[in-house]
């Protein structure tokens, strides 16, 4: 017995030893890579600040992507799987939320905070009356705006000193709290350690302006209330004991109750709601039995979203019944109104949760773990029991009895996750909607509601319509609300509206909709939108920094609608306020409507107002913002902002010298924004600029540095070609100091000016050369720069710029030998370099000694290459060789020799690349007359065509296509005759690109070297070509079809075409329209009159689809003829005579349109009395109304028009112009009106005579004359 | 306009007729349609130059002139409206 007491303390320790490694219990430790980054952490991936410019937009695609299939690249496994359609790699099977928050970063959740301000005085409207005092006015606003700036002061004074008093309490209170530590074992599990606060405070926040804390006024509407309790902070962290009894709540609460001490700090401090904290997982800790410590009771959980922190303040209460506490059953959960969507679903998930972890009971364990060999320990001494009654009742109560399944009661009160039925046809409703629509589920006291009410319901109603309903619900809701918008009036409607678009629940799709009502209903109210100009503007300005394209153009026509219906005056009354406003998200987003308003109602209505903000004395806040509005001016109008450009220059220059660093920063960013949307016009409008630019280059260092470099590189540019010199010799000092900046923005600011002054008319060549590309080479050509992306695109760009103006050795020259370095992405970006730069000025500079190098170079890279996903190393393989051209001769033995070892290569990439190779280089194989080679290749290529991975077998199929179209027919190897049959079993493989290349590869075969294959053979593949023509791709089937036609071509149009007409029997549209335009073209090339007959008598067949491709097969057939068809036109006349009589309406659309191709066809061709016969049949269609029939009948007769003249058909016209029945007279008024705007001139002479009137003449004298 | 007429080709084809003046409609009466006929026909007489010098001999006048007559003639070519009873 002893021994096994022995062993079990020994695999106790081990183990205990083991967890430690696994997960230390002391500090939070979870699963990184499922939970992402926690902490300060979570937002590194993410930018900071919103680029200046929105060029970088596009460069950012989907790195995701990129870096999965790098990942995937050495795998070569069973891969089967690597082809496997799979979600992209962030979507484990799950659809991807639709939320717009999930999407965005902490600053744009910002918009979460924005208050929606009350309507303002519409001074307008209220004329000269004096304001009523409730009603809020400009200069309430502004008063408020500065009691918030003060207030704001004095609150970071206050915070300095708390701070300052925390740090002094925590090193006492370390001091107290290490003994307490000591006294229990079996507290170990949580160190204090856990709780150091984390400073989460915007305080600390480097350059965001602080102040958004907790002193925001109103919490908006279905945000956690969290911030408005600032005393959560002040709660003294030290006299919670960290109780790890607390474990087993702790674990079913994991909201923000796993890390007591920091969240609830966070919450208050911080900024932004942090949905990331409130899925903060618990640590994984394991779970004791004996744990259950009694503690201090204080220690309540923090609730969800902290709603009562009285409960937290107040220990020893017991917190149990109040609304929204700790671990709620399931039945506590009503449809209150009070519950926001975020309470909503975290006690959704937290229930969940709950149900699974609950602890095990002694049974459970008993059943679980074998009977022998095991031992029931006794607790520990020093163990008690719970007894507290509360956290008794906290605990999550352990069901009693058996734990099998037992048959639950029914409970048919309980309200479930089904959310109750919306009446009235009103759809489906989101628990997140029951707080603004909640009012709409009863409906009992309809009547009872006095009509302001009554209104609010229907509006409300319509609204759930707009956001919930499907398409024809929401086209009427959104069609009746436009309508009837002036009767709701603004208010109601937008106090509705404006809410729901600040529901932090809200979808793309929402979004896209409501602000669509948004559109709809601006443009009815016009001026009565005045007083909500600023709600308006809070919730859509976030619009207008959005990631996405499409919401940042829909914020724009809002602002551009909204401005031109309130006026100037209005709007800017409207956001003066927030021009100086002490959060930079407000003034930022502020500046980006205001550049809107600018578009909208033209520069010249906003400069005075510009140029008094940028001046203004009181705020530097104010004048940066007005700066930044002629920025954003200049990146959304372009180069509309030429005839202004004076005026905005002189508003702005001022800012160079401000004392504000920020202020001269964004000064110069603005000049460079104006620059660039002038470009290449408006140097004069900079005079004045240059001067303090110049100097402020050699006085500032840093981000102000790098800002008036930039508006320099895009100055420069403009300038003559010796100013440009001048000036680029000048700044490069600077540049060139520049070039080792550690800093990333300077070095990329660097490179782009680099780059534009490089691009720049009067820069020498030599000049680049020895005083530029030395110091250039020597810092940004080294490994770290290919790990950053933009960094990446920069250099290439800029190195690209450069070769084009000193030539392609110099750069070339100084690279090649890094196409050997040891870092894949520096040989990558030297590879991509090299291939720019070769494609864009060619080979012929590049000298014998450099050219070996370059092939030696480019051989290693490629071979040496693990993964290529944006085709980089084959993209640079390619164009050096074609470039090279014959010079390639000596290294082709080699080049194929890589290429013949990677095609037998283990992954399937490497593989496909090979082949991509080939028939890249084919051409150039062919001008060094190594056809002897490439025949080796062909029958190599043919070995592996039993190739398993689609993709690869495309790539060979293009090879070998490549190759076949190089050398000829009869010179390939392997032979044409041992080819094409291998081929005909893959014609089958239905994936895309084996497909098209597949088609392809025998077209050409069928085209060029038809005689090498057998009829049978021949015949084999239109069979399969037939499956073809259901392709998706749309070239797949153009290919297949013409390929019908070079069969037919050569084995003679009999069978193809028997096939063919059988195949007119299938059911589906697509297959059918295929066929018909295969058998036009085998007629078209083999001659109509081989196939007219058995195609006419095919239309014998009494079976409409038969006929229908017939006529259809006609149709193109006249199509593709053109003037042939004067020898057919009679013969086919009596079959189109019967079509156009049909019953079936296809049959007359059908045969209409084959008669307008032969009329078009044959025009001026002398078949004028077979045309007007088949005018005859044409015409009594032109009644139809189906749309497709209608169509192809006024087509025909305007193809009689080009063929028998206008006159003949007006004559046809004439009988029905004033006809009694109006619906006849209108189409007849069609026809003349199309016939007028085809043939205007040709009327004059085939008017009819009309008799002169009374007073009125209408004869034509003139047409009378006669000399 | 048919409701057929409203999502096709047709509608375009109505908006463009739309555009030409001389185009006409099932209200068009006897005297507008009138007009435009004479109006196309000065316009042809004036943008064919052979037709014009023919005019011209016919007329013993000079080309410009008939020009300049055909112009003047454009402007009122079947003389005033005739009154429209009031529907």
């Amino acid at each position: 017995m002893d021994s096994t007491d022995d062993e079990i303390k020994k695999t106790q320790e081990e183990r205990q030893r083991m967890e430690e490694q696994r997960a230390s219990l002391t500090s939070l430790t979870f699963d990184a890579d499922l939970y992402g980054g926690e902490g300060p952490d979570r937002f590194q991936g993410y930018e900071r600040s919103i680029p200046v410019t929105e060029d970088d937009d596009e460069a950012d695609a989907d790195p995701s992507g990129r870096v999965l299939a790098r990942r995937m690249a050495s795998y070569t496994g069973p891969s089967s799987l690597s082809d496997v359609p799979r979600a992209s790699e962030d979507e484990p099977g799950f659809k991807r939320s639709q939320r717009i928050i999930d999407r965005e970063d902490e600053y744009r959740r910002r918009r979460l905070q924005q208050v929606i301000s009350p309507e303002r005085h519409d001074a307008f409207a209220a004329g000269e009356a004096t304001p009523d005092p409730s009603v809020r006015t400009y200069v309430d606003v502004m008063r408020e705006q500065a009691l918030k700036r003060q207030k704001e002061e004095v609150m970071r004074e206050i915070a300095k000193k708390k701070e300052e008093e925390k740090s002094k309490a925590a090193t006492t209170a370390a001091e107290a709290a290490a003994p307490q530590k000591r006294r229990n074992r079996w507290d170990q599990s949580q160190e204090p350690d856990a709780k150091k606060p984390k400073s989460n405070s915007d305080w600390d926040a480097p350059d965001s302006t602080p102040g958004i804390g907790r002193w925001d006024a109103t919490p908006t509407p279905g945000r956690v209330a969290a911030d408005a309790t600032p005393s959560v902070a002040r709660r003294n962290r030290w006299d919670e004991t960290p109780t790890p009894g607390r474990l087993a709540d702790a674990d079913a609460t994991p909201a923000g109750g796993a890390t007591p001490g920091a969240t609830p700090a966070g919450m208050a401090w911080d900024a932004t709601p942090k949905f990331g904290a409130i899925a903060t997982p618990t640590p994984k800790r394991q779970r004791s039995r004996w744990d259950e410590t009694p503690a201090a009771v204080g220690a309540a959980t923090p609730l969800p979203g902290a709603a009562t922190p009285a409960a937290a303040f107040t220990p020893g209460v017991t917190p149990i019944g109040g609304v929204d506490l700790a671990t709620p059953t399931p039945s506590a959960i009503k449809f209150s109104g009070a519950i926001t969507p975020e309470q909503y679903n975290l006690l959704r998930w937290e229930r969940d949760i709950e149900e699974r972890n609950r602890p095990l009971t002694d049974e459970e364990l008993d059943s679980m773990f074998p009977q022998e060999g095991y031992k029931i320990l006794d607790p520990p001494a020093s163990y008690v029991p719970i007894r507290t009654p509360a956290r008794k009742l906290l605990a999550t109560p352990t069901p009693l009895g058996t734990p099998l399944y037992s048959i639950p009661e029914e409970n048919r009160g309980q309200q479930f996750d089904v959310p109750k039925e919306a009446p009235g046809g009103l759809p489906f409703m989101k628990p997140e909607d029951y707080q603004y629509f909640g009012a709409l589920l009863n409906e009992e006291e309809e009547e009872q509601l006095n009509p302001e009410e009554q209104k609010e319901r229907k509006i409300m109603k319509l609204l759930l319509k707009v956001k919930n309903g499907t398409p024809p619900q929401r086209k009427t809701a959104l069609r009746q609300l436009t309508d009837k918008a002036r009767e709701f009036g603004a208010g109601p409607l937008f106090n509705k509206i404006l809410p729901l678009l600040m529901q932090p629940t809200l979808e793309d799709q929402e979004r896209h909709l409501l602000v669509k009502v948004i559109d709809r209903v601006l443009y009815k109210l016009d001026e009565l939108v005045r007083p909500y100009v600023h709600k308006i503007l809070v919730v859509i300005e976030p619009l207008l920094i959005d990631e996405d394209y499409y919401a940042r153009v829909e914020g724009r026509e809002i602002i551009s609608n909204l401005s031109k219906a309130a006026g100037l005056a209005t709007m800017i009354a409207a956001m003066r306020p927030d021009i100086d406003n002490i959060d930079e998200y407000v003034r930022n987003t502020t500046a980006r409507a205001f550049s809107v308003v600018a578009s909208a109602l033209g520069i010249p209505a906003l400069l005075p107002f510009l140029k008094a903000v940028c001046q203004s004395k009181k705020s530097w806040q104010a004048r940066h913002t007005g700066i930044k509005i002629v920025q954003q001016i200049a990146i959304l109008m372009g180069c509309a902002v030429l005839p202004h450009l004076k005026s905005l220059v002189e508003i702005i220059e001022h800012g160079l010298s401000d004392e504000n660093q920020k202020v001269r920063t964004i000064t110069a960013l603005s000049l460079a924004a104006l620059a660039e949307a002038a470009a290449p016009y408006g140097i004069e409008s900079f005079d004045s600029v240059l001067k303090p630019l110049w100097k402020g280059i050699r006085s500032h260092r840093g981000k102000v540095l790098a800002a008036f470099l930039k508006s320099i590189g895009f100055i420069i540019p403009l300038m003559d070609a010796v100013y440009a010199s001048y000036y680029t010799k000048e700044v490069m000092f600077i540049l060139i100091r520049e070039f080792q900046s550690p800093d990333e923005e300077m070095k990329k600011i660097v490179l782009k000016v680099v780059k534009q002054c490089v691009s720049t008319e009067g820069v020498e060549a030599d000049y680049i050369r020895n005083d530029i590309l030395p110091e250039f080479f020597r810092n940004f050509w080294v490994r770290r720069m290919a790990l950053d992306r933009r960094n990446y695109r920069q250099l290439v760009d800029t190195t690209v710029e450069i070769a084009n103006k000193v030539g392609v050795a110099d750069i070339v020259g100084r690279i090649v030998e890094d196409l050997k370095d040891e870092s894949e992405p520096y040989r990558r970006m030297v590879m991509e370099t090299i291939e720019k730069v070769v494609a864009n000025l060619g080979a012929s500079d590049i000298d014998a000694r450099l050219e070996e190098l370059l092939i030696d170079g480019i051989l290693y890279a490629f071979q040496e290459q693990t993964s290529d996903d944006a085709n980089v190393m084959l993209n640079g393989f390619g164009a050096v060789v074609n470039a090279l051209g014959q010079r390639v001769k000596p290294y082709l033995p080699q080049i194929c020799g890589t290429i013949k070892w990677r095609l037998n290569n283990k992954s399937a990439k490497v593989r496909q690349q090979a082949a991509d190779l080939i028939s890249r280089i084919a051409v150039v194989m062919k001008q060094c007359q190594e056809e002897q080679l490439m025949g080796h290749l062909g029958v190599v290529l043919y070995e592996y065509l039993g190739e398993e991975y689609p993709e690869v077998l495309g790539s060979i199929l293009g090879a070998l296509k490549a190759i076949v179209n190089v050398i000829g027919m009869t010179k390939m190897t392997p032979p044409i005759k041992d080819l094409l049959p291998r081929l005909t079993p893959i014609l089958k493989n239905r994936h895309e690109k084996v497909q098209e290349n597949c088609i392809d590869l025998v077209g050409r075969i069928a085209d060029r070297g038809a005689e090498f294959v057998p009829a049978r053979e021949w015949m084999r593949i239109c069979f399969e070509l037939l499956e073809m023509l259901k392709a998706h791709k749309k070239g797949i089937r153009r290919a297949t079809v013409n390929t019908f036609g070079y069969i037919a071509k050569a084995i003679g149009p009999q069978d193809v075409l028997a096939t063919l007409l059988n195949n007119l029997k299938v059911q589906e549209r697509q297959n059918r329209v295929c066929t018909t335009v295969a058998i036009a073209i085998v007629a078209e090339t083999c001659s109509p009159f081989t196939v007219l007959p058995a195609l006419m008598n095919e239309y014998r067949v009494p079976e409409l689809n038969v006929q229908n491709g017939v006529l259809k097969s006609l149709s193109f057939l006249f199509e593709y003829i053109g003037e042939m068809g004067k020898d057919y036109i009679y013969a086919v006349t009596p079959l189109l005579e019967d079509a156009l009589m049909d019953r079936d309406l296809v049959h007359r659309q059908t045969a209409a349109s084959a008669v307008k191709h032969m009329a078009l066809g044959v025009a001026g061709l002398g078949c004028e009395d077979a045309l007007v016969h088949l005018l005859n049949y044409v015409w009594p269609n032109i009644f139809e109304t189906s749309p497709h029939v209608i169509n192809a009948v006024m087509e025909a007769i305007e193809g009689m028009r080009v063929a028998l003249g206008a006159a003949v058909v007006l004559n046809y016209c004439l009988q029905g112009l004033f006809h009694p029945a109006r619906k006849v007279r209108e189409v007849y008024w069609k026809i003349y009106n199309s016939l007028y705007i085809g043939s205007q001139d040709a009327l004059v002479a085939a008017y009819p005579i009309l008799e002169d009137e009374a007073e009125n003449v209408f004869s034509r004298p003139e047409l009378m004359m006669f000399v | 306009m048919q409701a057929s007429d409203r999502f096709n080709i047709n509608s375009q084809l109505e908006h463009l007729q739309a555009k030409y003046v001389g185009t006409g409609h099932a209200d068009l009466n006897r005297f507008e349609w009138a007009v435009n006929i004479q109006r196309d026909s000065y316009a042809s007489y004036v943008g064919h130059y052979p037709m014009l010098a023919y005019f011209a001999i016919a007329e013993n006048e000079s080309i410009g002139r008939e020009r300049y007559n055909f112009m003047q003639r454009m402007l009122l070519p079947c003389g005033s409206p005739p009154e429209r009873d009031e529907e």
